[in-house]
């Protein structure tokens, strides 16, 4: 692929786009604008990852690509390969080896360290739009921390069902001052937010980049008196046995068998390789 | 012994595979070329060109074969291809007067200086399938050419001499450039061309079609539509003049709508505009359409709260790469949010349960006491 | 309370406000004192809107000055910055619209409007929220089980005692309103403004009042101030304006008011 250059953007573009996140890692939680390019795979399937990940791979760097937790999902497939080709990067499915992971939907179980960096791919990065549509208007709200809103929806949540009812895509506080989306995760994932590595998000067609530096405060909102919970399935997982993992349910047949199984397929195998064994699993 | 979902690697391989195939078809019939395609679908190869905003008929057309006729994909892979061009020069404003035209139509004057000119159009066909085109080997029919192809001046420019239109003052501002900036809104009129002249062909229509209906009338006329072609000159620094480095087909469409006017300024006509890439005449009428909706702020009309009025509403929606990228994805897995949400509405319906439970028994005992 | 500086809350230095060639409002001047309610009233296109909405914040005056007392001395709320003037709107001042809907989240639980400002001011806890809300609801006469329905479910007085309620939660000391009791049934109306006039009181608020009804600004009104043409023709004590007209025009909508 000697058509392009190292991992597809030209220079030019990457400069770009570390400005943005040099811009966004200096402000936390705040969306700078970027002018986000055409990718060769559509919008909405990750295109502001993958623009973030060119702009910070480097040669010596270990790629690691997830989607709902797992690398074995097809567009993380086809989003590892693409680097694989444009960037020939080397490539590795464990969590500890990875020096940058390209993330939809989870953050892995194993906690991440100093040295790594986590990539978003972000399909709405405005945490408001869906209470006020207008982008003029939210970008007002943001600049003039007028989030009241914000906590109508959540109090609206409660009135109705008892509990603030948004179960991914939970909105958080950064630092005291901007609200943030985190991208669709689970709400299990929030606490985890607030970590070692560098999580860069990046929004392809809504042309936005946001991050959180190492160790940034990040509060889910919530009330005193009703105050946030992750939440998971009550179950062990049914390969390797952990009961603190984020599971996903699997339907094995049509009279309602189901088991439960770990969504980070990464650190589902390393247990089970350790010898921990599910309700269903087979020692290795 | 369940084993995790595992083979996307050789799934997506088998699949491509399977796609290549299918975009031979049957192998008994002959392969298309894609000079075929340039030449006999180029109406689709225009479309693919303006959407995909890069003007190379080849490279549309081979996209079209490679999308298997799919415009919006061929579209999509065109944008992808552009993204990685290096721009070298930017070229002198095009004098769309000065264009060799096709096709020249004004609805506004019966005749004018350089004439109606209908050019190669499906309007007056009767819309009846020809079945003559089934066979093969037909002749093509020639054209006699044009003996001394005269001045077509621009219809707007008899309105302005009058001062009957609205003047565009000139700006020496160079214009954004939508593919290398972040939309930023409200959007300077330069930059909601640029979007309307990428935009779906589809879309543009419908919110073109939508002011005919009363959702922000603005009762157009077409002055002026023109398709033809035009010479595309670069400034040379180290030359100090400009050379032709190339021919553009464009279609042109003018408007001329309801005028404005009041006690201290007199009436005048205002305009629309819409310009794209080849033979397009449907989405260059729309465009002009568009255009005008949007710009009610500038002349002081009514917000009436009409989509094709609201520049947020027009210019976030109409790209069809960006919506069919965003409405296709939704096929991706979603189940971690969909687990999510799972285990939530199995909590809220225990708690509803015990609830539901805790007052028949209530309502029980009551009875029996 | 803490103490007020000896002047006024509100003063009002040669406002104008003009759309092209025609004068919305021109050489409006008065101070509005704290406890003091001020009504406007004129016929309509007589400018008492549009003083209003420069008054408010809701449109930019073209000239003069509104001067606010802030705690720390008169501020220019016309050159206010914009993040300053939106704190003190959803905070110390307060506007209800003559039409609910424009006041209200139509969408929102009136549990939910009412706890709006309380949030965006910083209530974090939901059961105090909301029990701040069921007293609302209380002083403006809705019962508290229809905290969690939406507006739209309301009757038209209803939505405007729940505007209110949904102003007046954080306490503030100016309320603009704008022909509050317009579109309402008579018997509502009455309702309506001895609500009105009983909250006014009792939490000591500052009011500037727009209407075209002079029961209204009879009932509710400490001083008046006459507008036509968009100037200011006449302005006193309501008793006296309404008792002892001196402008011509003034004495023209007395009259019609009493004949009816």
């Amino acid at each position: 692929m000697s058509a392009y250059n190292f991992a597809y953007l030209d220079e030019q573009t990457k400069r770009m786009i570390r400005r943005a996140l040099l811009k966004a890692l200096a402000v936390p939680g705040y969306q700078v604008p970027f002018a986000s390019r055409e990718m060769p795979m559509p919008y909405g399937w990750g295109t502001g990852g993958v623009q973030v990940s060119a702009a910070v791979l480097v040669p010596e760097d270990v790629l690691k690509v997830i989607d709902q937790g797992a690398d074995d999902t097809t567009n993380a497939v086809s989003i590892r390969r693409f680097f694989q080709k444009v960037a020939g990067v080397a490539v590795s499915e464990a969590t500890a080896q990875a020096t940058v992971i390209q993330t939809r939907h989870r953050i892995p179980e194993r906690a991440l360290e100093e040295g790594q960096i986590l990539v978003y791919q972000v399909p709405i990065p405005e945490p408001l739009r869906f209470l006020e549509p207008s982008e003029i208007e939210t970008r007002k709200m943001h600049a003039l921390e007028e989030y009241g809103l914000m906590h109508v929806k959540l109090y609206e949540d409660i009135s109705r069902h008892g509990e603030i009812a948004t179960s991914y895509a939970y909105p958080v506080k950064v630092e005291g001052r901007y609200v943030m989306d985190p991208s669709p995760i689970p709400k299990f994932d929030n606490p985890k937010l607030s970590m070692a590595a560098i999580q860069l998000f990046g929004a392809g067609r809504e042309q936005r980049i946001y991050a959180l530096p190492p160790w940034t405060e990040v509060v889910s909102l919530d009330f005193e008196d009703y105050p946030f919970e992750a939440a998971r399935a009550p179950h062990a997982c049914d390969l390797c046995g952990a009961g603190d993992s984020y599971l996903d349910e699997v339907i094995t047949d049509d009279a309602g068998g189901r088991m439960f199984v770990c969504s980070d397929t990464d650190f589902c195998g390393e247990r089970r390789a350790a010898g921990h064994v599910g309700r269903l699993g087979e020692s290795a | 012994m369940y084993v995790a979902v595992k083979g996307g690697e050789k799934a997506i391989d088998q699949a491509h595979d399977w796609l290549a195939e299918a975009r031979r078809g049957d192998p008994s019939v002959a392969e298309l070329s894609v000079a075929q395609i340039r030449e006999q679908l180029a109406l689709a190869v225009n479309r693919v060109m303006a959407e995909g905003s890069l003007f190379d008929p080849d490279l549309a057309a081979l996209a079209i074969k490679q999308a298997r006729g799919d415009l919006i994909e061929a579209i999509f892979l065109i944008r992808a291809y552009r993204t990685t061009l290096p721009r070298f020069a930017a070229s002198r404003p095009l004098d769309t007067g000065a264009m060799r035209c096709d096709r020249r139509i004004s609805a506004t004057y019966k005749d004018l200086p350089g004439g109606q000119v209908l050019g190669p159009t499906f309007d007056y066909t009767h819309r009846l399938l020809d079945f003559a085109l089934e066979a093969e080997g037909l002749d093509r029919p020639a054209v006699p050419a044009e003996a001394d192809p005269c001045a077509m001046p621009r219809v707007t420019g008899f309105l302005d001499a009058e001062g009957l239109i609205q003047p565009e003052p000139p700006c020496e501002a160079v214009p954004g450039d939508l593919t290398r900036a972040p939309l930023e809104l409200p959007a300077e009129r330069a930059l909601r061309l640029q979007a309307l002249a990428r935009g779906d062909e589809g879309f543009v229509l419908s919110m073109a079609y939508s002011t005919q209906r009363g959702y922000a009338k603005n009762h157009p006329f077409v002055a002026e539509l023109r398709i033809g072609a035009l010479a595309v000159e670069v400034e040379i620094p180290e030359l100090g003049f400009a050379v032709e480095i190339g021919e553009l087909e464009l279609s042109e469409c003018e408007t001329v709508n309801q005028f404005t006017g009041s006690k201290s300024a007199p009436a005048q006509f205002t305009r629309g505009y819409g310009l794209v890439f080849g033979q397009s005449e449907r989405k260059a009428i729309s465009m002009a359409l568009v255009d005008r909706a949007l710009r009610w702020r500038e002349l002081g009309e009514d917000w009436k709260g009409a989509p094709a009025q609201d520049e947020e509403f027009v210019l976030s929606h109409c790209d069809n790469i960006q919506a069919t990228g965003f409405l296709e994805h939704i096929k991706l897995p979603h189940y971690v949010d969909f687990q999510s949400e799972l285990e939530l509405v199995r909590k809220l319906r225990r708690a509803a349960g015990a609830e539901v439970r805790a007052g028949a028994q209530a309502d029980a005992q009551a009875a029996a006491e | 309370m803490r103490d007020r500086t000896e002047g006024p809350l509100l003063r009002v230095e040669g406002l104008e406000k003009r759309y092209g060639a025609r004068l919305g409002c021109g050489g409006v001047s008065f101070d509005l004192w704290p406890g003091e309610v001020m009504g406007i009233v004129g016929e309509s296109g007589s400018g008492k809107t549009t003083l209003l909405n420069c008054l408010a914040g809701q449109l930019a005056p073209d000239g003069g000055r509104v001067l606010y007392d802030m705690g720390e001395g008169m501020v220019d709320t016309v050159t206010l910055d914009e993040p300053a003037r939106r704190r003190l709107k959803r905070s110390d001042w307060a506007f209800v619209h003559q039409h609910a809907h424009e006041g209200l989240r139509m969408n929102v639980s009136a549990g939910g409007n009412v706890g709006e400002r309380l949030m965006g001011m910083g209530a974090r806890r939901y059961g105090a929220i909301r029990a701040q809300a069921v007293d609302w609801l209380g002083r403006v006469e809705i019962a508290a089980d229809r905290v969690d329905d939406r507006p739209s479910a309301f009757s038209g007085g209803m939505r405007q005692r729940l505007q209110i309620a949904r102003n007046l939660v954080t306490g503030p000391r100016l309320v603009f309103m704008d022909e509050p009791t317009g579109g309402l049934d008579v018997s509502v109306q009455a309702r309506l403004l001895d609500l009105l006039r009983g909250l006014v009181r009792e939490m000591g608020l500052s009011a500037i009042i727009v209407t075209h009804d002079l029961a209204v600004v009879r009932l509710l009104a400490d001083r008046l101030m006459v507008m036509q043409g968009g100037r200011v023709v006449e302005a006193g004590l309501t008793d006296q304006v309404l008792d002892d007209p001196q402008h011509g025009y003034t004495q023209l909508l007395v009259s019609s008011v009493l004949q009816v």
